[in-house]
């Protein structure tokens, strides 16, 4: 009962409350009233849902239909009507072959789901027997002041998956470090904010591809001499570059325009300037400061994937990339497969969001 | 020497042909000890006067002498109470008092600050509400926060600016009476600005009304001449009370109806443009 309590609270406060329901109804603590409420909350999403893939499975068939007409008619035009033939039979057979290369249908990609999966079992298998059979050794090479050896092979899908929020945090943190001082300073200084604000307006447009460039520019003569992981360097500063716009603006904006009444409170109490920043205009800007952190969030989780591709870091953007490149029979489900975790965790990041966003956020009346 | 005491004090707003003279000639004295009421209309200018007095704003022209030394910046020595509040709403109670206490007497201890926290807060009735958020107060007592937010700096001073406007009849009369209580108790110097005519006469010692602006200044002051303490429900009947009560009624209505008269029903706004954030960024 308690964990069940706990468990409503999580799910309201990350704003998945239609879970409630959905727990209620298989806890059987449903009333009269609760089954109009479970038509709305769980039935019509439910719906959606199947809608969704019944669309998905019937589109997927007529391209792949599509496809295949486009096969056979090519085969017969180029070489005649036994070879169109033949590809007839080989496309019915199911052979790898000769499949048609479309959009894959709702039961492909969950198989390749659960191949990709059985893959990364595989390999974490691999790793710890790895482990297992250098452990003897590589305390012997440390011991003697060498480098351990490490486990070289490829990652596997849930690797790069945390590659790539390893690196959007690393980018997050980087504009948020740039963009928060840099806004309260932008927010408190009128001359200040002129100053900068031509640099501000040209640069918040620039593409993250240029932004890759450019850092590309700068870290690679300044990783020249070092060992250092430069593609990953690279591709988390473009993150941050590109994503800090939306906390930089917000913080100026938050902070310039803190309600008169708490800066009249500020000095009647006579606070000093530092107090004044710290203990009056951060407080009260912090749910716009908030407000654009998530933002970035979402624009760094969205542009990661786009700089990822192109400066082959390591991570869900080269994932996509390299089964596009490799065409293989389930390429195509793979990368639907990564486009659905990338959307869910583009999803679960901006709850978390919104949630320490409620959390810090207060009514603008509520002292008033 | 008056303790308090504006010279020929003028403000005025905007520049040029745009400005508006909101209060013009002002003079008043206020001394030590003493508990001033001063009554206006809403938009006569009551809170621009306040904040002349506290230092927030700075007269146009003209003088104000805090115990002989002119007003230039805010102090210590004025406590304000705001017509809004004006708490901050992500600290709680104890948090809202214990600034105030921590700017007013910085060379004392922790222990001996939150003590004086404590306290403050006992006195104005909120003290199992002292870690409560301003959010979860009603507008009562939010008001109390701010009374003890005031006094807490032990200001010589104190000064309201229709502190009780914004609250119901009941606890309107409550925390009069509360305020009149600590007022009394070490008798410091008081200035109330009100829209209530009965609200002044119960607590002031002298009544000033406030001629409505723009050029609003002040007109001769009533005295009220009632044994403290005074009793509400005996106020009804003294022939005192319905004597001065009567008499800035009824100059206020005079004044009111000559400003409705002498208008040519030309209103001067203040010339006021919203700061603009969008193309700055």
């Amino acid at each position: 009962m308690k964990q069940s309590l706990t468990m409503q609270k999580v799910t309201q406060l990350i704003g998945l409350g239609s879970l409630k329901s959905l727990s209620n109804l298989f806890s059987g603590k449903i009333g009269k009233d609760g089954v109009t409420l479970m038509l709305k909350k769980v039935v019509a999403p439910l719906a959606s849902i199947l809608l969704f893939i019944g669309l998905w499975h019937s589109g997927a068939k007529a391209l792949y239909n599509m496809e295949a007409d486009f096969k056979i008619e090519k085969a017969l035009n180029d070489q005649g009507e036994k070879a169109a033939d033949e590809m007839r039979a080989c496309i019915a057979a199911g052979e790898t072959g000769c499949q048609p290369n479309t959009l894959p249908s709702p039961a492909q990609v969950w198989a390749s789901y659960k191949s990709l999966l059985k893959d990364h079992n595989a390999i974490r298998a691999d790793k710890l027997a790895f482990k297992e059979k250098t452990a003897a050794m590589n305390a012997k090479r440390i011991a003697e002041g060498k480098d351990a050896i490490t486990y070289t092979g490829r990652p596997s899908f849930v690797d790069q998956i945390m590659t790539s929020l390893k690196t959007v945090f690393a980018g997050f943190l980087l504009a948020l470090l740039i963009a928060v001082p840099i806004g309260i300073l932008i927010g408190l200084s009128d001359t200040l904010r002129s100053s900068v604000n031509w640099l501000i307006q040209i640069l918040k447009p620039v593409s993250p591809v240029v932004w890759l460039l450019l850092v590309f520019m700068i870290v690679k003569t300044m990783t020249k001499n070092s060992e250092s992981d430069s593609a990953f360097i690279i591709s988390f500063i473009s993150v941050g570059l590109c994503a800090m716009w939306p906390t930089l603006v917000n913080t100026a904006m938050g902070v310039a325009s803190v309600d008169k009444d708490y800066i009249n409170v500020a000095k009647v109490l006579k606070l000093g300037a530092v107090q004044k920043v710290f203990k009056v205009i951060l407080p009260s800007s912090l749910p716009l400061i908030f407000t654009g952190l998530r933002i970035t969030l979402s624009v760094a989780w969205m542009v990661l994937i786009a700089i990822e591709l192109l400066a082959q870091s390591p991570g869900l953007g080269s994932f996509v990339w390299e089964e596009f490149q490799n065409g293989a029979m389930d390429s195509n489900s793979k990368i639907i497969v990564a486009m659905f975790v990338i959307g869910i965790i583009g999803f679960l990041l901006d709850r978390i969001m919104l949630t320490i966003q409620q959390m810090v956020s207060f009514n603008k009346n509520e002292g008033v | 020497m008056a303790y308090l005491e504006l010279k020929n004090v003028c403000k005025t707003y905007g520049q040029g042909t745009a400005s508006t003279e909101v209060l013009s000639d002002i003079n008043l004295k206020i001394e030590e000890g003493e508990f001033v009421a001063i009554v206006g209309f809403t938009g006569s200018g009551k809170t621009t006067l306040v904040n002349l007095i506290n230092g927030l704003l700075k007269p146009t022209s003209g003088e104000i002498l805090f115990k002989g030394k002119p007003v230039v910046d805010t102090s210590h020595e004025r406590g304000v109470i705001f017509q809004n509040y004006s708490l901050l709403p992500w600290l709680t109670v104890g948090q809202n008092v214990a600034m105030a206490v921590k700017e007013a007497f910085p060379t004392e201890s922790k222990t001996e600050r939150s003590k004086r926290v404590s306290n403050y807060v006992e006195m104005v009735g909120l003290g199992p509400a002292i870690n409560k958020r301003p959010k979860e107060l009603s507008g009562g007592m939010r008001q109390r926060v701010s009374v003890a937010r005031a006094l807490a700096m032990k200001p010589e001073m104190i000064i309201m600016d229709e502190p009780l406007g914004a609250l119901d009849a009941l606890t309107r009369g409550n925390l009069q009476d509360e305020i009149l209580n600590i007022w009394s108790k070490d008798k410091r110097t008081a200035l109330l600005i009100t829209n209530d005519v009965d609200e002044g006469i119960y607590m002031a010692d002298r009544i000033i009304p406030l001629k409505p602006g723009p050029r609003a200044t002040l007109g001769p002051e009533f005295k009220i001449d009632i044994e403290r303490p005074r009793d509400k429900t005996a106020l009804n009947d003294n022939a005192n009370f319905m004597k001065t009560r009567n008499a800035i009624i009824a100059y206020l209505m005079d004044i009111g109806n000559k400003r409705k008269s002498v208008s040519n029903a030309i209103y001067t706004l203040p010339d006021l443009t919203p700061k603009n954030f969008v193309g700055q960024f």
